[in-house]
């Protein structure tokens, strides 16, 4: 069982900042890496990245949007209740050493695990410059938290709302055209990782992703997660979940987490009907 | 003569209906009633010298509990059990029996030999019934700790062994439930649940702590727990799923067993959407293999409601590494068989499966394992119609954990040396046993090693000085979190 110790509405209506209680995990995670959480005794086990990781406290965050059933569901948990399961660390932590200037992109609330990801990079001594993108300001999280461990924020936004209109790739462009990079990480949605991915290509600059198949139990037993990387089938729960972009089969990723589009929405539309919603 | 006939066969075990059951995950096997028991066991001959007790891996005293069986006297016939497996209940359903005990049963020469796991079976569910077996002697304590980490067979029977003689025994186990490959791997209709349950409880109450969801080699590392525990024993399975290797494999709908069977039993996705975890049902399932995980994923496959669900194996039956019951069972629920057939690809449709290409092939020359080498047949391909494809090809080491663990010597394919006679690896204090050393095998072997292993760490504590003063280790803050937090559960 795992306590949660505060929950907090961040981005109206359906994202959502856990902190909790994990005195092991807490001590041994590292950036990069995530836990897997089962609600109850009828869940299923989903991975979440981890946002934050304080021993001191002994505490992790989680940043999760309520799009299905499960993230729903946990939308409903309070500060106070317990999750049933909570398994990690998981993963391998991405690698962190002193490379130079560091670009961070983030898509979406995918920008919540860049924050200790940040944090590590410039405690060694990078240059740390975080590109973070959403649909419209009202869409945007964490913008404070990045300023805190970003030497500089370039916000872009579709609708031009808040920062550059555009997308994250075009501010890419741009800071690799005037600044160049050492190395760039995406965390986020997959089909942004892949435009993150084919931008860097043209600057040939290392580009590292953070990899979110669908996966089961985190512990390489099932095989479930595995992804083609360098013509390689590689297990993003014990392999990764970070790989190099540039050698990741972006069409089986996207494919494969199509997987269980109909179950999810039947499972999602049955859960609502139960909550009359 | 009818009575001698009798005497030739087993008494019948009563099933399930073929076609009933093919639709329901209730297990296949009713069991015998008192008086089949009592019958069938009348048929052992109590051999002065018995062979049958050689062959089994646990040295069970089988024909005294058969006697006991014999003569009415259940609890009896189940304490005898219990004296030397840990899970006879299950043993009792999942032991390759034809293979081991009843193999050197003396009446198998003339006619059928003494259906020992059904009596076993017997045993442990009418114990369990009428509760009398929970209760275990346990030995004064000793003061030592011992670590197991895995939750499965083999980490069960050293658990219990140890606890018996009074060591503290704390098990890591990385998933939420524990019981291993007895939980997320065979299926309910071989070996209900409640009965992996059950075992695992008597285990609780002998004293044993089961700390879930603590993946060594990431939560925790096993140089922590050496500094903590006065031994450890690993039995983490062999884990990761193998693939063919061929094209296709990636497709939505193509599954390791690994991954179907774990959202099938563990995840209870045959319950979806009362739980949680989605499966695939499939209309047409061809599972790739001939072992008993194969046939076990093809029956699952079934009761999920596929109209076709079938084995591609590339050898003839005869080499099928299966249980013959199981094949026997799998083939009256209607399971269709390839043999000598072999994928070569898998052709896909709008992101899924579409079909299965494969190709007929030939038995050769002896290959290192014994069995004839199948080669393909020139100009053999077809396809075979699927929408679902299970691989079910075998496994490979984890190296989570011996990645992670200092000195630990590991062989060319990483799994764990450790000796077969005690399971001491190349480390002092660090056991090991079951598929991490060897390699997929059985239950009941794993169960095996984790015995031996278990007389080696007691002669190992005893031997270790006793008037030596242990020092807290400032360093083990961590595992004293992790007990602590199994306390106040």
């Amino acid at each position: 069982m795992a306590k949660i110790l505060e929950k907090r509405l961040i981005r109206s209506p359906d994202v959502f900042y856990y902190k909790i209680d994990a005195p092991l995990i807490s001590k041994k995670a590292g950036p990069g890496q995530f836990v897997i959480i089962r609600l109850h005794e009828k869940g299923e086990r989903i991975p979440l990245s981890l946002a934050d990781i304080n021993p001191e406290e002994e505490t992790i965050s989680l940043i999760v949007m309520a799009v299905g059933k499960t993230t729903s569901e946990m939308s409903t948990y309070k500060a106070g209740d317990e999750i049933l399961d909570l398994c990690g660390p998981l993963g391998q932590p991405t690698h962190i050493e002193e490379v130079g200037r560091v670009i961070l992109i983030g898509g979406g609330f995918g920008v919540a695990p860049l924050y200790p990801i940040a944090r590590a990079f410039r405690s060694v001594g990078n240059g740390v410059i975080t590109i973070m993108g959403a649909r419209s300001k009202d869409l945007l999280i964490y913008e404070a938290e990045m300023h805190y461990v970003s030497d500089k924020v370039i916000i872009t936004t579709d609708d031009g709302s808040r920062g550059t209109k555009g997308v994250v790739t075009t501010a890419l462009k741009q800071e690799l055209e005037q600044n160049g990079a050492d190395l760039v990480m995406a965390v986020g949605p997959a089909v942004m990782m892949r435009s993150v991915c084919e931008t860097t290509r043209l600057f040939t600059v290392k580009t590292v992703v953070s990899l979110n198949p669908v996966m089961v139990d985190g512990t390489g037993m099932c095989g479930g997660c595995r992804v083609l990387v360098a013509g390689q089938s590689r297990f993003a729960c014990t392999d990764g979940p970070d790989f190099d972009g540039h050698q990741v089969d972006w069409d089986i990723l996207m494919n494969r987490q199509k997987s269980y589009l109909d179950e999810e929405k039947e499972s999602f539309d049955a859960w609502k009907k139960r909550h009359a919603l | 003569m009818p009575g001698r006939n009798a005497m030739h066969s087993k008494i019948p075990i009563p099933e399930q209906d073929p076609v009933k059951r093919r639709s329901n995950f209730d297990e296949v096997t009713i069991g015998y009633t008192p008086e089949m028991a009592v019958k069938e066991a009348g048929r052992c001959l109590q051999c002065r010298i018995p062979s049958c007790v050689a062959g089994c891996p646990v040295h069970v005293p089988i024909p005294q509990f058969i006697k006991a069986i014999k003569e009415g006297d259940f609890k009896k016939a189940i304490d005898a059990i219990k004296e030397a497996n840990f899970l006879p209940a299950v043993c009792g359903r999942v032991c390759p029996q034809e293979d081991q005990c009843e193999n050197n049963c003396a009446l198998g020469k003339k006619g059928e030999p003494v259906a020992i796991g059904r009596l076993e079976r017997f045993a442990a569910d009418h114990g369990m019934k009428s509760g009398h077996t929970d209760i275990q002697r346990l030995a004064e304590p000793t003061g030592k700790k011992v670590a197991i980490i895995g939750s499965g067979p083999a980490g069960l029977t050293c658990a219990f062994d140890l606890v018996r003689l009074g060591h503290r025994i704390t098990i890591f186990e990385a998933l939420h439930e524990a019981g291993g490959v007895l939980f997320y791997g065979i299926p309910e209709f071989r070996l209900p649940k409640k009965i992996v349950l059950h075992e695992i409880n008597t285990l609780r109450e002998m004293g044993v702590e089961i700390v879930n969801n603590a993946v060594v080699g990431r939560l925790i590392a096993v140089d922590e727990i050496m500094n903590e525990f006065d031994a450890c024993f690993i039995g983490t399975g062999a884990g990761l799923p193998k693939f063919i290797g061929i094209e296709g494999e990636n497709l939505n709908g193509v599954y390791s067993a690994n991954e179907f069977l774990t959202r099938a039993n563990l995840m209870r996705a045959y319950a979806f959407p009362e739980y949680d975890t989605p499966i695939k049902k499939g209309q047409r399932v061809a599972v790739v293999g001939g072992g008993n995980v194969a046939v076990d994923a093809v029956r699952t496959a079934l009761r999920l409601g596929a109209k076709e669900a079938m084995i591609i194996y590339r050898r003839s039956e005869a080499e099928m590494p299966a249980r013959n019951e199981e094949i026997h069972h799998a083939k009256k629920e209607g399971v269709r068989f390839e043999f000598l057939t072999n994928p070569i690809r898998i052709i896909g449709k709008d992101g899924g499966v579409k079909a299965v290409e494969c190709v007929r092939m030939e038995l050769g020359e002896p290959d290192p394992s014994g069995r004839r080498r199948p080669v393909p047949k020139k100009d053999s391909a077809f396809q075979i119609p699927a929408d679902i494809v299970i691989v079910a090809i075998g496994t490979r080491a984890n190296p989570l954990l011996p990645q992670s663990t200092d000195k630990l010597g590991l062989n060319k394919k990483g799994y764990i040396i450790a000796d077969k006679e005690t399971g001491q690896t190349s480390r002092e204090g660090l056991y090991a046993g079951g598929d991490i050393v060897t390699g997929a095998a059985t239950v009941i072997s794993a169960m095996g090693a984790g015995r031996k292993a278990a007389r080696a760490i007691n002669e190992y504590l005893k031997s270790k000085s006793s008037d030596k003063i242990v020092m807290p280790n400032p360093e083990s803050v961590i595992l004293n979190q992790v007990l602590n937090q199994v306390q106040d559960l």
